[in-house]
């Protein structure tokens, strides 16, 4: 979706801020919410891109307002009624309305295995590459109003394969319809004059990570 | 923002709770009175992310790969595999690492969410998914390095790595002068987490070393 989340070359965000000593969480909600969000994604009602396409729904100015954790317990919310953990009644009420069945939590001793291999994207399956390192490409112009991977910067910009990664989990398809649609993913080299026009480096370069159905070859 | 310096939890109990405080409180109790999570297991995640994993864990990796050619090597060929060498504990993403050199900086951004090497470095900080970094770190990248590792020379390569993918990247940075016959302890205590994001060089503080 062309939402605001999609920041990539924006103006008038202001400086970039590093705060010194900065603590990992700066508040005991902070870690609650985040530690809720990897909880709650152990009952497997959702995926990463899920998670993710949660938080970009987030109305343009709440999201622009919102703290980073204020976006997670946004997108938590959303998830934990839509995807029928709790009920809109439960959540606004606070109070449970019956346990849920079948279902048991994170247990403490698993924690360390769960974080292992939570991310994984990687696939197994043999599909062919539609590009080969050195590949001459063009990011598509298209315009999802799901969730994407290709920021509105690269759209219909000309960029060369820098490597191909292997085969990996379409997040576009996988946020939308919990759709794997295993294809290959790579880094695609665009060069910052491409993107910004003759104002950039002529040396400088942008690299996107980029799967089969966001290209097309130049 | 330096204001931020002592909310760091347990220190905020004596205050009332705002907004997303008490929303996530009463999220908490309601979850735990559905049985869909274990306060303890709560507890022990974020104790994982505040203590177990960090940038000291990246410091390692980019401090072996300074002093071991053949360390290094496994490194950029297949990061993932490099890091594990140490056990660290992993998300099952993908590790690439980027070589700085005299010619090539690289910077690492996530422009439309927060992607991030947990494994090596933890959690982001609040600059890395601030709209500021976003928004500049791949139009203007000369403009933020400037404002916050140095300037970068005209004739250097600045490469700008936008993280979309469960693929992440770690910067490995230059190694500075003056630490020659330096241990990797030591050099993986001047290894700061910007530099692996690639905002920032490593240097040698004053009376550090030997």
């Amino acid at each position: 979706m062309n939402g605001v989340h999609d920041m990539g070359g924006m103006h008038g965000m202001g400086p970039v801020e590093i705060e010194r000593d900065e603590p990992v969480f700066h508040s005991e909600w902070e870690a609650r919410v985040f530690a809720l969000n990897l909880a709650s994604g152990f009952h497997r009602k959702w995926n990463m891109d899920m998670g993710r396409h949660s938080r970009e729904r987030m109305p343009p100015a709440e999201y622009l307002a919102a703290t980073y954790y204020e976006r997670w317990l946004y997108g938590l919310e959303k998830l934990l009624v839509e995807e029928g953990l709790v009920s809109a009644r439960e959540l606004e009420t606070g109070r449970a309305g019956e346990k849920a069945g079948g279902v048991r939590p994170l247990a403490v001793a698993e924690v360390a295995t769960y974080l292992r291999f939570r991310l994984r994207a990687r696939l197994d399956d043999d599909v062919p590459p539609r590009f080969r390192p050195g590949d001459a490409v063009v990011a598509r112009n298209i315009h999802p109003t799901g969730h994407t991977r290709l920021p509105r910067y690269a759209r219909g910009r000309r960029g060369a394969v820098d490597r191909d990664h292997g085969v990996f989990i379409f997040p576009d398809a996988s946020a939308m319809s919990r759709d794997k649609k295993p294809q290959h993913l790579y880094t695609v080299r665009f060069a910052a004059r491409e993107l910004w026009g003759p104002g950039a480096f002529a040396r400088d370069s942008v690299h996107v990570n980029l799967w089969d159905d966001h290209l097309d070859p130049a | 923002m330096s204001e931020h310096d002592h909310h760091h939890h347990g220190g905020e109990h004596d205050r009332p709770l705002s907004g997303p405080a008490l929303r996530v409180k009463a999220l908490e109790s309601l979850l735990v009175e559905k049985g869909l999570v274990d306060p303890k297991a709560l507890d022990e995640l974020i104790d994982t992310y505040e203590t177990k994993v960090g940038p000291r864990n990246g410091a390692r990796v980019v401090a072996r790969a300074w002093v071991d050619p053949a360390y290094k090597q496994r490194l950029l060929a297949d990061a993932g595999a490099a890091i594990a060498e140490f056990g660290f504990v992993g998300r099952g993403e993908d590790i690439v690492a980027l070589e700085n050199t005299p010619t090539v900086r690289n910077l690492v951004v996530c422009t439309l969410c927060s992607c991030y090497p947990w494994p090596v470095l933890g959690l982001p900080p609040v600059w890395y998914k601030s709209a500021p970094y976003r928004a500049r770190a791949v139009i203007d990248p000369r403009g933020v390095l400037k404002e916050l590792g140095g300037e970068v020379a005209d004739d250097v390569e600045v490469r700008v790595w936008d993280s979309t993918a469960e693929l992440r990247y770690l910067v490995l940075p230059e190694r500075p002068a003056g630490t020659e016959g330096w241990s990797e302890e030591q050099l993986a205590e001047i290894v700061t987490r910007d530099a692996m994001i690639g905002v920032a060089r490593v240097t040698v503080p004053a009376g550090s070393g030997r």
